[in-house]
């Protein structure tokens, strides 16, 4: 998980380029009813939109992105916990996208969920033991007794106590449930996680234990991370590959050192720009790119490429035309981004204002 | 403790100067380690605060210790001397043909027939707890099955199931009651029945409204992630959630259904006499509340200490589970 921190531009590949999740033109709509007892459709909200991503095997992909930009339901239709809408979804080289329920369950034990909310994510009704245990129970493996000493081996390996195997969640502070929700995960040997957010609820000392646990399993049981999160730099210290998201769309993609050294997406730029620096001189130091406006509603997105209405370097055709997420000139193949006229390394985008009119932006 | 409390008791006799010098040197005693932190499960906490709940406990006592006379009723008739049907033809009725009031011979008095009053209450009981209890029960396990499938399930089975409950929350209870008991007769089993129907309802209610929050929490997600079924996140994932509401409910339905018998049993459409139910015994005192208060009287007694001890059983049990009281041990 943990290249070597090169400053130049990474254009080797990671490890292995098999593909483990391969999602093609994902799109995910949820629809708007209204109605007390004949519902009708009143609108859409375009949650995820044409996304197409490929996870290698061993590796770690981060999903990055503002809240309310489709990173969660993207792990979720991965998952196979919402339909998508149009697209396919191949998961170890075979197509799962209409499987229903029951055929989708062989795979369940294959692909597993860390979800971000320890005190949500734990049924406080249940005991540890036997949340742990769930996985065996749901797909008969072994008999009660039999899993009890795979519950507390799991429960040793994510570091807790075996001991605690009959408490109750509310017994276990935020990052021991954290670890609770890891060992569940980790229950049917899985060869995907996807960690929703697994650390943003966390204090940022039990943030670090959780990174290296996972770090560590991964380690050990080859496992491939998608990581979601809303924190910079967590998912640059996680991950191999990152992903930025913005309402709903890739808008760049790129080995984690190359995205951090040349963003070419303005918007990348303005997310890093705001990204906390520990050091408060080059904190003072720094420019931050400030976007103006909110994110468009998802309901109504915008034309053309989405980021437009607050991009600063918007021209006419950004409005026409959607930019497709391909490799710019000057960048490595590994390195895709979503936008007719990326930044150019040593730019300053705080100097650059856009050339559509007022109107033309808020269409 | 002791120990640790001289320099203060030592401080109250002394002079005021010198007050202040030790007021300040006594260094806070060290939280003795005391018993080990056991872990409890939600459960237990509850026990603990309903045991502190003087009330709820007294009112537990009473309904255990009317279980163990309704149970013990025909030895407890036995060691008085009187069934629950003997007519005391010598002294059992005045010369009028009056009931006698409370005696040596009968601790309550007598009804109309010469029956023992004391007897008569006691074996009312039997009905009583048992009708409540049953009919509870029965009322209980429909109303979570219907309104755990319409809450979890949603959209149109919801809107159907929702619709059900609505309609039989809607039926006038007597009417219907007295249709019903005029078609198949009465008995205890209708009782039981008609009671049951028209309580599950208000339970399916409940129950749809807790299931509806807690099928989005992010534990029912995780379940489906993992590839549980529906039947094993209803049952294993949202059941043990809604079990506090229930009980809760529960308890506080069983007195509800005991009033239903009595009632019935009071219009002549529950348990058939001579069998003695408080219902039917307030209804035969009816004629005779002037001249015999007795009569009315510890019949009345008996199914008003019931119903106030299950109520008040019911608020201690509520406040123990109160789901603000819960967040304690869920953060």
């Amino acid at each position: 998980m943990s290249e070597p921190v090169t400053t130049e531009p990474l254009t080797t590949e990671p490890l292995t380029t098999e593909p483990l999740v391969e999602v093609e033109a994902a799109v995910k709509h949820f629809p708007i009813r209204q109605g007390v007892v004949f519902k009708r459709e009143v609108g859409r909200v375009h949650a995820v939109e044409g996304v197409s991503l490929t996870v290698r095997r061993g590796e770690t992909l981060g999903l990055v992105g503002e809240t309310g930009c489709g990173k969660s339901t993207l792990a979720r239709c991965i998952t196979k916990l919402h339909p998508l809408t149009s697209g396919k979804l191949l998961f170890e080289g075979r197509d799962i996208t209409g499987l229903s329920r029951s055929q989708v369950r062989p795979f369940r034990r294959r692909m597993q969920m860390i979800f971000q909310d320890p005190y949500g994510s734990l049924n406080p009704r249940r005991r540890v033991g036997s949340i742990i245990g769930d996985p065996f129970a749901i797909h008969g493996e072994g008999s009660r007794d039999e899993r009890k000493p795979r519950v507390q081996e799991l429960m040793e390996l994510v570091g807790l106590n075996p001991e605690h195997y009959n408490r109750f969640p509310a017994e276990f502070s935020g990052g021991q449930r954290q670890r609770i929700g890891v060992a569940r995960a980790l229950a049917l040997k899985p060869s995907l996680i996807v960690a929703d957010e697994p650390v943003s609820a966390l204090d940022v000392s039990i943030q670090a234990q959780i990174l290296n646990l996972l770090e560590d399993l991964q380690h050990e049981f080859g496992l491939t991370y998608l990581f979601i999160s809303h924190d910079l730099s967590v998912v640059r210290h996680v991950s191999d590959r990152i992903a930025v998201m913005y309402l709903g769309q890739v808008v760049e993609l790129a080995a984690s050192e190359e995205l951090h050294g040349r963003p070419r997406h303005p918007y990348t730029n303005a997310l890093l720009s705001a990204a906390s620096v520990a050091d408060p001189d080059q904190a003072a130091a720094r420019q931050r790119i400030v976007l103006t406006g909110d994110v468009p509603s998802p309901i109504a997105p915008p034309s053309g490429c989405r980021f437009h209405p607050r991009c600063p370097k918007a021209q006419q055709i950004c409005v026409q035309q959607t930019p497709p997420l391909v490799a710019r000139a000057g960048d490595p193949d590994s390195h895709l981004t979503a936008c007719h006229f990326p930044v150019e390394p040593g730019e300053d985008l705080t100097r650059v204002t856009a050339t559509i009119p007022e109107e033309e932006r808020a269409e | 403790m002791s120990a640790d409390l001289t320099p203060d008791e030592a401080r109250d006799d002394a002079p005021d100067t010198a007050g202040v010098a030790v007021a300040v040197t006594p260094a806070r005693p060290e939280p003795s380690p005391g018993p080990a932190i056991e872990g409890r499960s939600p459960w237990q906490l509850a026990w603990i605060h309903l045991r502190k709940d003087r009330a709820a406990m007294i009112s537990l006592a009473f309904i255990l210790l009317l279980a163990l006379v309704s149970v013990s009723a025909p030895l407890l008739a036995h060691w008085i001397g009187w069934s629950p049907t003997d007519q005391d033809r010598t002294q059992g009725l005045t010369v009028d043909g009056l009931p006698v009031g409370p005696s040596g011979r009968h601790l309550l008095g007598t009804d109309n027939l010469g029956r023992d009053i004391l007897v008569r209450v006691l074996y009312g009981s039997q009905v009583s707890l048992l009708v409540g209890v049953v009919s509870t029960l029965l009322a209980v396990a429909m109303g979570v099955l219907v309104g755990l499938v319409a809450g979890y399930f949603g959209s149109a089975v919801d809107t159907v199931l929702s619709r059900v409950m609505d309609l039989v929350l809607s039926f006038p209870f007597l009417l219907f009651a007295i249709a019903l008991v005029s078609i198949f007769g009465s008995s205890l089993a209708i009782s039981v029945f008609v009671i049951a129907f028209f309580s599950w309802a208000a339970v399916g209610r409940i129950v749809r409204g807790q299931t509806l929050s807690i099928r989005e929490k992010e534990y029912i997600e995780a379940a489906r992630s993992l590839g549980a079924n529906d039947l094993r996140i209803m049952f294993v994932d949202v059941l043990p959630n809604l079990l506090a509401p229930v009980i809760v409910y529960t308890t506080l339905l069983i007195p509800i259904a005991i009033v239903f018998e009595a009632t019935l049993s009071f219009l002549g459409l529950g348990v058939v006499p001579p069998s003695p139910t408080w219902g039917n015994m307030l209804s035969d005192s009816l004629d005779f509340y002037q001249v015999s208060w007795w009569f009315p009287l510890f019949p009345g007694l008996a199914l008003l200490l019931t119903t106030l001890a299950f109520n008040l059983l019911g608020d201690g049990v509520r406040d123990a589970l109160d789901p603000r009281a819960e967040r304690l041990f869920q953060d």
